[in-house]
């Protein structure tokens, strides 16, 4: 057992970070996305935990890992489609069909697991993973930053992806624009409902393969309600990131850091309460809503669904 | 034949175009020929039914009867984008941009989504269209940053980016200056010669009689008269006007007279303003070093160019925006080291031209938006609970005095129009202790009916030996009400002139930057 000083345990504890962190900047970037474009998406924790499910048991049967991301992508597209429908097309209450998807998704993946595995829960091979040339050579950050799953990095870059879309592309300020003044964006001749739905369901694709990586990836299998609030830190990260990609990265690194902390402290053996060490990323979810919470600026239509000539 | 070979041809026509709205019918079996080559006016007051036709000619709404026939042959307008590729373009009454991105983003909303904005080539016809105009458009500046008046501006130049058949103007003129309004008239003259059918809808009698050919009224949602070009020619103006007042109320021209209240002859100030400036902001001008001072009863003008700092001058007295220098003195109290709250106690108000923006909050009651500025201070609180029944007693003893016309005290204050929003405004800046009260613009948007009972109320303050500041860029406006009319331009004032015989012609020259 290491101390906690040592290399071999700063590069656990970093390389948990990332992994813990990847679901969460997948969901973040996802809900960023309809948060932009005025949709409050509650029920991303719903999306992942459909990720979650299906991305594992096409993993399980396939042996593929890519397959299960997919098909876990696919699982959120799916739930988002549903929620599209009901909240952008229909438009019912956000929070409460969020919640209800949310609610109605933990306890349906958790049956199904259950008739298909009973009280089993195999495990998937660990993940291949795609070492980075030279930078993975560098001691200690090389092991923690640069030996991950090829998706790790497509997650990463994703946030450059979104800059350049939210920047540069008539998509991007379509989706503010639906975000602020849908009406605006609508006498423009560009159909509000389609913006909406397609940010919604790029927020379901996202969140799925966010709960696909950390069933397959980060856990190596499934258990009922695996993500954990993870879809709800994914949406505290979009409201705190103000609409900027990059601090949906910076937040789910604090966040995983804070998460794998909790894991190393207890494998570290460290003499502190569990249920201390386990109250950390709340705790740094509190934290950083007291400091950044209140410049929040979210954009003026969120949670309204968008009806064409009422006022 | 005619003269205009597509002159005089329907490219539009309403066929009993008929809307229902909860409780009201907007548009009652309309008929309405839009021709090519013609400059169509729609006059109405606040609530005939304008916008709602509007809406329906640009895919917003759907009719509830009748039918709209395009090129006489009939095509339901289905959506906004529809209305779009039909060529018809539209300037709504409620701004439609988005104030979180830039002019040049607001300008290219509307491409499609897999094309990405093209900024030089937009920026080349941008400028071709506005310079004709006398338009200036910042591309770079987020739209929020804007004024009101340049916000029209801007939305003005996107309609006509679009090369529309049927161009629809729906009060585009209200934030526009005197100058701009009849660089508009010349563009639309322009326009229709090119081909184009327009519809201008406005409140002012004078921009119908100078810019239309035709001239339609309405009046509770029906069509209740046209004049035809023809006799729109043969008419004097004068009689043009009594014509259309008597389509429009019922009732005679002539109440708009001159009147400027009587003074007592007392000269203390009662407002005084030294030396007060405010710094610049990258879109908006600041304030250098402005002074002024108001007696007892009198009403002090302000007129110059929508954007020389109007808004920045009402919102430092209010204390709304932070000076960097002078004072501002009330009742001989100097009241500038007081927040907004304290300047309020102090009795000085500020009726803010944002109207349901700013002023009111759109979806409370007209109860409770009375009362915005008391809410958890007794007698209407109690221990901070809210006394509903003392609220709604207030609040219908203010709607009867200040003659609100509302369904009720319980209504959401953004479904009245314009003018009752005003009333609402004016009866909770009014209530007790209000000393000097400054007027951004009083009279935008509002019907005729409402603007001069507006002035009235106006006067009535000043009678009652208030202290007023009137900020207005209707020249017409401040020459009818005011007893010194002080010309703002660049952030400082440029010369005050006392009204009486040629002011119009020394304010006028001051405005355009020549000296009285
Ligand atoms: N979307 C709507 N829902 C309910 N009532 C409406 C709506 N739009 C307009 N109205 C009502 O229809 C009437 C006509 O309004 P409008 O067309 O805006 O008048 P104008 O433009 O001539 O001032 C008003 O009484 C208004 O309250
Ligand atoms: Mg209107």
């Amino acid at each position: 057992m290491g101390g906690f000083a040592s290399d071999t345990f700063l590069a656990a504890l970093l390389f948990g970070a990332v992994t813990a962190a990847i679901p969460l900047l997948l969901a973040g970037l996802g809900e960023q996305m309809s948060e932009k474009a005025g949709v409050l998406n509650i029920g991303i924790e719903g999306m992942m935990i459909t990720g979650a499910y299906l991305g594992f048991v096409s993993a399980y049967y396939s042996g593929s890992f890519w397959l299960g991301f997919l098909t876990g992508a696919a699982g959120g597209v799916a739930v988002a489609a549903l929620m599209a429908l009901l909240c952008v097309r229909i438009g019912l209450n956000q929070i409460v069909i969020g919640i209800a998807l949310t609610l109605g998704l933990e306890g349906l993946t958790a049956l199904l697991h259950h008739f298909q595995f009973s009280r089993s829960y195999p495990r998937l091979p660990a993940a291949e993973v795609t070492p980075i040339p030279l930078l993975a050579d560098i001691p200690v950050l090389g092991s923690a930053l640069f030996r991950h799953h090829l998706i790790v990095y497509l997650a990463v870059a994703m946030v450059v992806v979104m800059i350049w879309v939210y920047r540069r592309t008539q998509f991007g300020i379509n989706l503010q624009a639906a975000g602020d003044k849908p009406a605006a964006l609508d006498v423009a001749g560009i159909d509000v409902i389609r913006t909406r739905t397609a940010a919604v369901l790029f927020t379901g694709g996202m969140a799925g393969l966010g709960g696909a990586y950390l069933a397959n990836v980060g856990a190596g299998l499934f258990i009922p309600f695996i993500t954990n609030g993870a879809g709800f830190l994914g949406i505290v990260l979009a409201m705190l990131a103000r609409g900027q990609p990059v601090w949906v990265l910076v937040g789910a690194l604090v966040f995983g850091g804070c998460l794998s902390m909790t894991t190393a402290a207890q494998v570290a053996g460290v003499n502190i309460p569990t249920d201390v060490i386990q109250m950390l990323p709340f705790l740094a979810v509190m934290a950083m809503l007291v400091l950044f919470g209140r410049r929040a600026s979210l954009p003026a239509a969120l949670g309204i669904p968008y009806e064409r000539g009422a006022r | 034949m005619m003269e205009h070979p597509r002159a005089g041809l329907p490219i539009v026509t309403l066929e009993g175009v008929t809307k229902r709205f909860p409780g009201i019918v907007a548009n009652d079996r309309v008929d309405l020929d839009i021709c090519a080559g013609e400059v169509h006016v729609l006059l109405g007051e606040n609530g005939a039914g304008k916008s709602t036709l509007i809406a329906m000619l640009s895919g917003l709404q759907q009719p509830d009867g009748g039918r709209i026939l395009i090129d006489g042959a009939e095509v339901p307008i289905r959506s906004p984008s529809h209305a779009l590729s039909l060529g018809i373009g539209t300037v709504f009454q409620h701004n439609m941009l988005v104030p979180t991105l830039t002019v040049a983003e607001n300008l290219a909303l509307g491409g499609r989504w897999w094309k990405r904005p093209r900024t030089a080539e937009l920026a080349a016809r941008v400028a071709e269209i506005a310079r004709p105009l006398g338009i200036e458009i910042n591309l770079g500046a987020r739209v929020s940053e804007l004024s009101l008046g340049e916000q029209q501006q801007v939305e003005i130049v996107r309609a006509l980016l679009r090369d529309s058949r049927l161009l629809i103007l729906d009060e585009a003129t209200s934030m526009l200056t005197p100058k701009g309004i009849a660089e508009l008239g010349a563009l639309m003259r322009r326009l229709v010669e090119r081909g184009l059918a327009v519809v201008f809808i406005t409140h002012k009698l004078g921009e119908a009689a100078d810019f239309g050919d035709r001239i339609s009224v309405l009046k509770l949602g029906r069509n209740v008269g046209e004049i035809p070009p023809e006799r729109l020619r043969s008419l004097e103006r004068a009689a043009l006007v009594d014509e259309i007042v008597a389509m429009m109320f019922g009732r005679q021209a002539g109440d708009d007279a001159v009147s400027i209240p009587p003074r007592a002859a007392n000269d203390d100030a009662l407002l005084e303003v030294r030396n007060l400036s405010v710094a610049a902001t990258p879109d908006a001008p600041g304030l250098d070093a402005i002074s002024f001072a108001i007696g007892h009863g009198e009403i002090l003008g302000i007129a110059g160019i929508d954007g020389n700092g109007q808004k920045q001058l009402a919102e430092a007295l209010a204390g709304q925006r932070q000076a960097v220098s002078g004072s501002v003195v009330l009742a001989g109290q100097e009241i500038n080291g007081l927040d907004v709250g304290g300047r309020r106690r102090q009795g000085l108000r500020y009726l803010t031209d944002d109207r349901l923006g700013e002023g009111t909050v759109g979806t409370f009651p007209v109860s409770i938006n009375y009362f915005l500025k008391e809410i958890g201070e007794p007698p209407l609180w109690r221990s901070g609970v809210e006394r509903s029944r003392e609220i709604e007693a207030r609040a219908r003893e203010l709607t009867r005095i200040y003659d609100v016309r509302t369904p009720g005290v319980s209504t959401p204050v953004g479904r009245l129009s314009g003018g009752n929003i005003q009333k609402v405004l004016i009866a909770r800046e009014l209530a007790d202790g209000a000393r000097a009260v400054i007027f951004n613009k009083p009279t935008y948007g509002l019907d005729l009916a409402n603007t001069l009972a507006t002035r009235q109320r106006i006067r009535d303050i000043a009678g009652q030996g208030l202290a007023v500041l009137l900020i207005s860029t209707d020249l017409e406006e401040l020459l009818s009400m005011c007893h010194r009319i002080a010309v703002i331009s660049q952030g400082s004032l440029v010369g005050t002139v006392p009204n009486g015989d040629g002011a119009g012609e020394r304010v006028g020259r001051l405005m355009i930057g020549i000296a009285a």
